[in-house]
């Protein structure tokens, strides 16, 4: 990927948040730069679930915190429910945050280790002064039975009593009880055991439909991503390569690198042996001195001359398909690598 | 174990997640004997110190032994009395009030100056972090035995002049106050920084919450353990180096009983009544051990485990 | 000492000592776990987390143990090899190469470790000292067992980084951890592991911190080794994909006990074990379009200081019936295929094209649960 446009967007009145040439770069030592977040542009409509998937280092954690503001982008406009989030700082910025909460990876870092759940889980409308004391306590409970803990039990007793995937049900309620519009999850399920993963998964969805959330989740497996997204755009070296609805991009990925992402997923079937499968060969590259014109060049096996020169654009390869790349795959065409995946959708 | 909720509203078959906590868990650690010990040692220490002056004791600048340095348990002076005849148990006592009143002094508000310091160095990790920073590793760099006696020196001024200036006790205090700030800073924040970098920080700011809450409700209570740890470690250092100053003549102007000013008269009579020396060293011992091993206490007692198994 | 790169194993079987169930297979039984029961002493009570576990591993085989966090398929590689804290103990019988070495006295396990047997960690940034240079954690273990000049080992060194797939060794070799990726932190894992050539190889969730793509490449590095040189392999590991494609052998653990345990496509063809196929539901598959309900196991594994009566798995399990709740099921083979183990009451007939749960719509999941 590595590409750069807009012709993914959808109409900005419509889209609850719009991400617009963000980029993030970070110093790192004297002259050299981290080029995190590249020209990037993303559009979540009210209710979607907006998958962002790719390997780590590809900048797609960084993008949903600089959606945040935590920390800013350099450059780049979000704009959330109409308001440019990049021009508001102080109280203003404090007041919108509200609005977009975070699930984290690591449900033990998450949470405070000295406070209690319920201090925990209050947070939100503590800060606001939401309420009074006895409704904001009536509310934690209410969070707590919704994310499936009994209060009475949960609410006294501090993190290091709970394993990660009741860790992960506090962080859920934390998030919700200032009832959002937008969660933005970052990998909430990949340090949990795929048992608690379901739980947690099945969770996400139940309290998206009771809230009317919109979600942005971000993971490096595709197949949990593929589970709960109405969209899925995927990141490489801080562009984007691919953007589609999740049935239509895991039938008939257009990246290369989707592709290859695609056959690297472990399948619970041992008929399907894994050395007939292509994986994806050589590692991410630096983000210091990032390739030339198509970002994945130096490891797709469809690179040329046209891929070092020109970064290439998002372009409609399919109806709700787009994808940055000079030589997209084309229906039907056999690759190595897409084989598999094509075979069993 | 597994029930539906009844309030929850739309969510099919949430399990309710009751099982597995175990009450033990709850249970406090239980405390080792040796901070029974210690604990107890200080209270005792403390505790006389505080009430010397309503105790039965004799007056410590007052001679009430028959002879110059009377042996121990002879007329009713269970320590003995010191070379110029005072009664040593009466001095050891209102001399704790003295070393103890400076060090604990000295040391907590270095901890209020030097931690608020230290919290804001590693939370700000901008100009203001790195100008503190530096400010500490400046401080650190002198040793603090000859920062400690050019305060003395600077604060006492000339002795010729000194006329309504700041008593012995208080310009102990503000010199080794001084001399621990940046000890006690230094440590504050790298347990800060480590602590900025968790989640729960990002969380926070997520919900709005200004960095004064954030510091003082998030970050502070993680660091409090370290920072009790170290003060108490301070505060044993701090009972050593009044000592060490009254040797080198800096500490509070004698006949006042200290526990430095009575090594340091104790030494002159070293070869004939060694316990006029031992006694006071052998307190100190005693109160420096307690300290160390209570401050290790803290710091394992309070150190919240994070994860079950 | 060791011969660095044995000789595939003619298929011979050696009868000499015939394994009681586990399945039979070319090549000599190279290991032999009877009825391991590890136990730490904790201030809550004594934690039982491997509660009597028996297995045969032969040379060129690879077992996969797969089971959630707790229960306990970390310490059983741990104890097996010797690798557990001096608050626990160990009762039963391994046997390696024909050698009673539970219980040996730690300057006979060093004669092991790392010689016969070796260890690729879950976390290569903690398994690794972040001091010293690759080339140092990887000679350190050469010179231990095998007598070899400075050149000689640095040699070795190369060599082996080559052979797990590191692109330039010579100057890998003089970098520290830090400056690697995760990935070629687990390759130089994997070499440290395979330098003098062990017999045995344990991957304890050797590709849990990864990323997919890196991931696969682990596993391919791990089998290919595995296959080169002949080795044992126990593939520890929380999920069912990961070694469905890798492992000859699976054994499912739960609660410190194997609950099932079969030749790799027995197994997934004819799961009978509901925690086995529970756990293979929960998955979420490629194949399943977008918001299709997962089916969750509820509730968490038992704490091992209080495991309850009966199947520790009974509380979770949807098929239980009263029996389960008193009396323990044992593991034993199915009456339809000898090699395929189970320890349950009330088998399921499971076959993976069954494996795909219902769709529930998100948006119907809203009024799925009014229920009162």
């Amino acid at each position: 990927m590595a590409g750069t446009g807009t012709a993914h967007l959808r109409d900005a009145s419509e889209a609850l948040l719009r991400v617009e040439d963000l980029v993030v770069e970070f110093r790192s030592g004297r002259k050299q730069k981290v080029h995190a977040v590249t020209e990037v542009n993303l559009d979540v409509l009210p209710g979607e679930t907006l998958g962002l998937v790719g390997e780590s280092g590809c900048g797609k954690s960084t993008t949903g915190k600089a959606i945040m503001q935590l920390p800013p982008p350099t450059s780049g406009r979000v704009v959330f429910d109409g308001t440019d989030l990049t021009q508001l700082s102080g109280n203003d910025l404090r007041q919108v945050r509200t609005q977009v909460q975070m699930i984290f990876q690591d449900p033990i870092s998450s949470l405070n280790p000295r406070r209690k759940v319920e201090e925990i889980i209050a947070e939100g409308l503590d800060i606001w002064k939401v309420g009074t004391k006895e409704e904001r306590a009536a509310k934690v409970d209410e969070m707590l039975l919704t994310v499936g803990m009994d209060p009475e039990v949960a609410k006294g007793r501090r993190p290091f009593q709970f394993s990660g995937g009741q860790c992960q049900r506090i962080s859920i309620a934390r998030a919700v009880i200032t009832e959002p519009k937008l969660i933005v999850c970052d990998e909430p399920v990949s340090a949990l055991d795929v048992s608690v993963q379901a739980q947690i998964l099945n969770l996400l969805e139940d309290m998206k439909a009771q809230y009317g959330l919109t979600m942005i989740f971000i993971a490096h497996d595709l197949a949990v991503v593929k589970n709960i997204s109405d969209r899925v755009a995927v990141m490489y070296l801080g562009r984007l390569c691919e953007v589609g609805d999740p049935d239509v991009l895991y039938a008939q990925p257009a990246h290369p690198y989707t592709a290859a992402l695609l056959s690297a997923i472990p399948v619970p079937d041992p008929t399907v042996r894994p050395d007939t499968r292509q994986t994806l060969g050589g590692e991410i590259p630096s983000p210091l001195a990032p390739p030339s014109g198509c970002r994945f060049r130096t490891r797709c096996p469809r690179a040329d001359q046209v891929c070092k020169d020109q970064v290439p654009e998002m372009t409609e390869v399919a109806p709700h398909q787009y994808v940055a790349c000079h030589h997209p795959i084309a229906p039907g065409e056999s690759v190595a690598s897409v084989e598999l995946a094509g075979a069993r959708a | 174990m597994t029930a539906t909720t009844p309030k929850a509203r739309g969510i099919e078959e949430v399990p309710l997640i009751v099982e597995q906590i175990d009450p033990e868990l709850e249970r406090r650690k239980r405390l080792p004997i040796g901070a029974w010990l210690a604990g107890g040692w200080m209270v005792l220490i403390m505790g006389a110190a505080l009430l010397a002056p309503v105790l039965p004791l004799n007056d410590p600048n007052a001679e009430v032994a028959s002879i110059p340095k009377l042996a121990p348990g002879q007329e009713g002076l269970i320590f003995g009395a010191d070379g110029n005849g005072r009664d040593m148990f009466a001095r050891l006592i209102f001399g704790a009030r003295v070393s103890l009143t400076i060090a604990f002094t000295a040391v907590i508000l270095a901890l209020i100056i030097g931690g608020l310091l230290g919290l804001l160095a590693g939370y700000y990790r901008n100009w203001i972090g790195n100008v503190l920073a530096s400010l500490f590793d400046i401080m650190l760099a002198i040793p603090a035995l000859v920062l400690a006696l050019a305060l003395v020196a600077v604060l006492k001024g000339n002795p010729a002049e000194n006329e309504g200036g700041l008593s012995g006790q208080v310009i102990l205090i503000i010199a080794i106050c001084i001399v621990s700030i940046p000890a006690l800073a230094r440590i504050t924040r790298a347990n800060t920084m480590a602590w900025s970098k968790r989640e729960f920080v990002t969380a926070a700011k997520a919900q709005g919450a200004t960095s004064g809450r954030i510091l003082f409700r998030e970050i502070l209570p993680n660091v409090l353990p370290a920072m009790a740890y170290i003060t108490l470690l301070g505060i044993a250092i701090a009972i050593v180096a009044e000592g060490g100053l009254a040797l080198l003549g800096a500490g509070v102007d004698p006949p006042t009983a200290t526990w430095g000013n009575m090594i340091d008269a104790g030494r002159q009579d070293m070869d004939e009544a060694p316990f006029i020396m031992f006694i006071p060293i052998g307190a100190m011992f005693i109160t420096v051990m307690a300290l160390n091993y209570l401050g290790d206490v803290v710091r394992t007692h309070f150190d919240v485990r994070e994860s079950a198994l | 000492m060791t011969d660095p790169s044995p000789p595939p194993e003619p298929t011979a079987p050696s009868a000499a000592e015939a394994a009681p169930a586990p399945p039979v297979s070319p090549g000599e039984v190279l290991l032999e776990v009877t009825d391991l029961r590890t136990t730490f002493s904790s201030p809550r009570g004594p934690v039982r987390a491997v509660r009597g576990v028996s297995l045969t591993l032969r040379r060129g085989r690879t077992l996969g143990v797969v089971g959630e966090s707790g229960s306990g398929k970390s310490v059983l590689s741990r104890s097996i090899m010797g690798l557990v804290p001096s608050n626990a103990t160990r009762t039963g019988s391994v046997r390696f190469a024909g050698t009673e070495i539970l219980n040996a006295d730690a300057k006979v396990m060093r004669s092991y470790w790392g010689d016969q047997m070796a260890m690729v960690f879950q976390d290569p940034m903690t398994a690794l000292n972040p001091v010293l240079r690759v080339e140092q954690q990887i000679t350190e273990s050469l010179h231990e067992h095998i007598d070899l000049t400075k050149k000689q080992a640095r040699d070795t060194a190369m060599q082996l980084l080559e052979s797990v797939g590191i692109p330039e060794p010579a100057r890998r070799l003089r970098m520290y951890p830090h400056e690697l990726s995760g990935g070629m932190r687990q390759r130089i894992m994997i070499a440290i592991a395979l330098a003098c050539g062990p017999r045995l190889l344990f991957a304890d969730e050797p590709t849990t911190a990864l990323d997919v793509t890196v991931q696969a490449q682990i596993l391919d590095l791990l089998q290919t080794m595995q296959q080169d040189r002949q080795m044992a392999m126990i593939l520890v590991t929380h999920d069912l994909g990961v070694v469905a494609g890798r492992a000859h052998d699976i054994a499912v653990m739960y609660a410190g006990r194997i609950v099932e345990q079969a030749p790799a496509a027995s197994l997934f063809a004819h799961m009978r074990h509901p925690y086995t196929e529970a756990l293979l539901r929960s998955i979420p598959k490629l194949e399943m379009s977008k918001h299709t309900r997962l089916d969750a196991i509820g509730g968490r594994p038992p704490d091992l200081v209080n495991i309850p009566e009966g199947c520790a798995f009974a509380p979770r399990c949807p098929h239980a019936q009263d029996r389960c709740l008193t009396e323990d099921p044992q593991l034993v083979p199915d009456p339809a295929d000898p090699d395929h183990l189970y320890a349950c009451h009330f088998p399921v007939h499971g076959v993976l094209a069954a494996a795909t749960p219902v769709t529930v719509g998100a948006a119907s999941g809203a009024d799925a649960g009014a229920s009162s």
